[in-house]
């Protein structure tokens, strides 16, 4: 009687919860789930440990961007007030969050680490202009953290570990490269300590705490 | 086996005591009455229906469902209703204005109606039904004509009209694929349904529900009367009357986007919401009707007609529950699947059935041994089920030596 085994299924169900408990569901905005490690939020633009920004006007996270939400364009550094380190800086930085769809291609194809993604994803806009993120609300503040803009809703974390795949020692997959860190310091943090499991080279054996690093070079 | 009730008289108002003495205000009133009640209690048992429905099938799924409107959720259906009444309407650009306004109506009207023959209440077992309204004696059903029944078939065919007309109407295509699944699945399974009916009058020997559920008092219920089979063709073929899962092709959203209402929004789609669980509702009041006895079951209040309503609710809810089961267990059915289901099986079935269950009533009528009677037409039955098997695989043989369809 095969057919008649799915009713019991479905009436032992009424009654019996899962593994996990009664009821599968999260109840949203009352109970959150802690987010993972990797997660894809809202970009930041990141500076350097003297305050420098890191973007270099490149556009190539512009150009990798499928859903073309990133709108770059780079100008020559002011001689006797350079933006960036190098020879140019990024002059307009644009993304549109209505097209966003947060893969992680842009922090991908940056050169400078300078643009990752927070773990920010709870910000809703009443307007299209709100939406469409300028250089000036991505960019870190003088503490290196995130703007906290009027409409979005931070949570203590959602700006650590950010674009943590950056930050994986070993992204080939080689044993060689464990423990090697090849990414740059940021303004307020530091150099990032590698990814959870894994630890930089001459790092004591427990996990460090992230703010030590805030603040010297 | 026409059972000898006289007629009170060739009324269109049918058996209903209430009219026996000519119609006069307070006969319109009362008439008028049982309507709003009947009317307040459908659109009330929607609203608790889909809040129903989607609470079982959360806790069939181990989910919560609706929560938060009201306690338990229970004002769901309204939030959706207040929210749908004043949304946007959009008429398609391509669509035929007069037919897309009217065919949401189409499918409510008859949705409505059905239930105007369905007795919900009153002592069966000595009073014939009747209970005392005002100082009037009358029947607690909206009305009962002479054809009941054959009304319930004539609404379930009407609303065909409104799921067709509302796919055609649309302009769009996939709407329009849906109308004509729908068609061609109502229409096929109202044979089914119709026949399995036939053998529930062949017992009770009237039209008239009110009939039906006097003859079944108390104990004697059709259910049993015409031995099981016939209740559970009219089941699978009431589901898919109802377009409900498995047999839910109409509303295929993986095929279809959302099915025949793909292009209707606001009032309207709440228009076909509400008919397709008003629907679920008559269609289980029917069952009850015809094979479960209605309202009979044993007296156990004081009042008369209390014990009668709360029989026919405890049996209409099994029903309900049924259906919400139903859907959280099956998978949809194919197309072929479904109109092999109902062609090859359901109506042959309810035919043979029907025919036996008369061989049994002919043989009593004409004092032969009726059990042999009942052996002979089962013999007689077979050899015919296998004639058609015979021609169903020779026909399936054919099919897979000529896919194409060339050589025919």
């Amino acid at each position: 009687m095969g057919y008649l085994q799915g009713f019991a299924v479905t009436l032992r169900k009424m009654f019996k919860g899962t593994e996990s408990g009664r009821v599968v569901t999260t109840q949203y905005p009352d109970e959150k789930r802690p987010k993972p490690e990797r997660f894809h939020g809202r970009h930041v633009l990141n500076r350097y440990e003297d305050g420098m920004e890191k973007c270099i006007g490149c556009e190539l996270c512009a150009g990798v961007c499928p859903a073309r939400c990133i709108y770059v364009r780079g100008a020559d550094n002011p001689p006797d007030d350079p933006v960036s380190p190098g020879e140019r800086f990024g002059y307009v930085y644009e993304i549109n969050y209505l097209r966003c769809i947060h893969c992680d291609l842009c922090v991908e194809a940056c050169p400078t680490e300078a643009i990752t993604e927070s773990k920010l994803f709870e910000f809703s806009f009443t307007n299209r202009s709100d939406a469409i993120y300028t250089k000036d609300e991505l960019v870190v503040g003088d503490d290196g953290r995130p703007q906290q803009l009027p409409w979005e809703d931070w949570h203590p974390g959602d700006d650590e570990h950010t674009s943590a795949w950056v930050r994986a020692t070993s992204p080939s997959g080689r044993a060689d490269y464990e423990g090697q860190v090849a990414w740059s310091g940021e303004l307020g943090y530091g150099i990032r300590s590698p990814e959870r499991g894994q630890k930089a080279e001459g790092e004591p054996d427990e996990e460090p705490d992230r703010d030590d690093h805030g603040g010297h070079h | 086996m026409i059972v000898g009730v006289p007629l009170p008289g060739p009324t269109v108002f049918g058996l209903d005591p209430l009219y026996t003495g000519g119609v006069g205000l307070a006969e319109v009133l009362i008439t008028l009455f049982k309507v709003g009640v009947a009317f307040a209690l459908l659109m009330v048992a929607v609203m608790l229906m889909i809040w129903f429905e989607r609470k079982v099938i959360s806790d069939m799924q181990n989910r919560i469902g609706p929560n938060l409107a009201g306690p338990f959720g229970i004002l769901q259906t309204l939030a959706d209703g207040i929210k749908l009444f004043f949304k946007e309407d959009l008429i398609p650009e391509k669509s035929d204005r007069l037919v897309f306004k009217l065919a949401p109506y189409l499918s409510l009207v008859p949705a409505f109606l059905v239930f105007a023959v369905v007795p919900v209440g009153g002592n069966f077992s000595g009073g014939n039904g009747r209970v005392s309204l005002f100082g009037h004696e009358t029947f607690l059903q909206v009305a009962d004509p002479p054809v009941g029944i054959l009304l319930v078939l004539a609404m379930s065919s009407v609303a065909v009209y409104g799921v067709m007309l509302a796919g055609w109407s649309s302009g769009s295509k996939y709407p329009l694929l849906a109308s004509v699944r729908a068609s061609a699945q109502m229409v096929s399974y109202e044979a089914a349904l119709g026949l399995s009916l036939a053998a529930v009058l062949l017992k009770s020997g009237s039209l008239s529900t009110n009939q039906i559920v006097s003859e079944q008092s108390v104990w004697n219920w059709n259910l049993w009367v015409t031995w099981v089979v016939p209740m559970v063709i009219f089941l699978i073929a009431a589901t898919a009357e109802l377009n409900r899962p498995p047999f839910d092709l109409v509303e295929a959203e993986q095929e279809l986007v959302g099915g025949f209402h793909t292009e209707y929004s606001s009032i309207r789609f709440a228009l076909f919401y509400l008919a397709e669980f008003m629907n679920m509702i008559t269609m289980s009041a029917i069952v009850v009707t015809l094979f479960l006895g209605g309202p009979n079951g044993p007296d156990f209040t004081s009042v008369g007609w209390l014990s009668g309503v709360l029989w026919f609710f405890v049996k209409l809810m099994l029903f309900l529950f049924f259906f919400v089961w139903l859907r959280a267990t099956l998978p949809r059915f194919r197309y072929d699947q479904l109109m092999d289901l109902g062609w090859k099986l359901l109506i042959p079935l309810s035919l043979g059935w029907l025919l036996v269950l008369a061989s049994y009533d002919v043989a009593g009528d004409r004092g032969w041994n009726r059990a042999a009677a009942v052996i002979v037409a089962l013999a007689i039955m077979a050899a015919l089920a296998s004639l058609l098997a015979l021609a169903l695989r020779a026909a399936r043989q054919r099919r897979e030596l000529d896919p194409q369809g060339e050589f025919v």
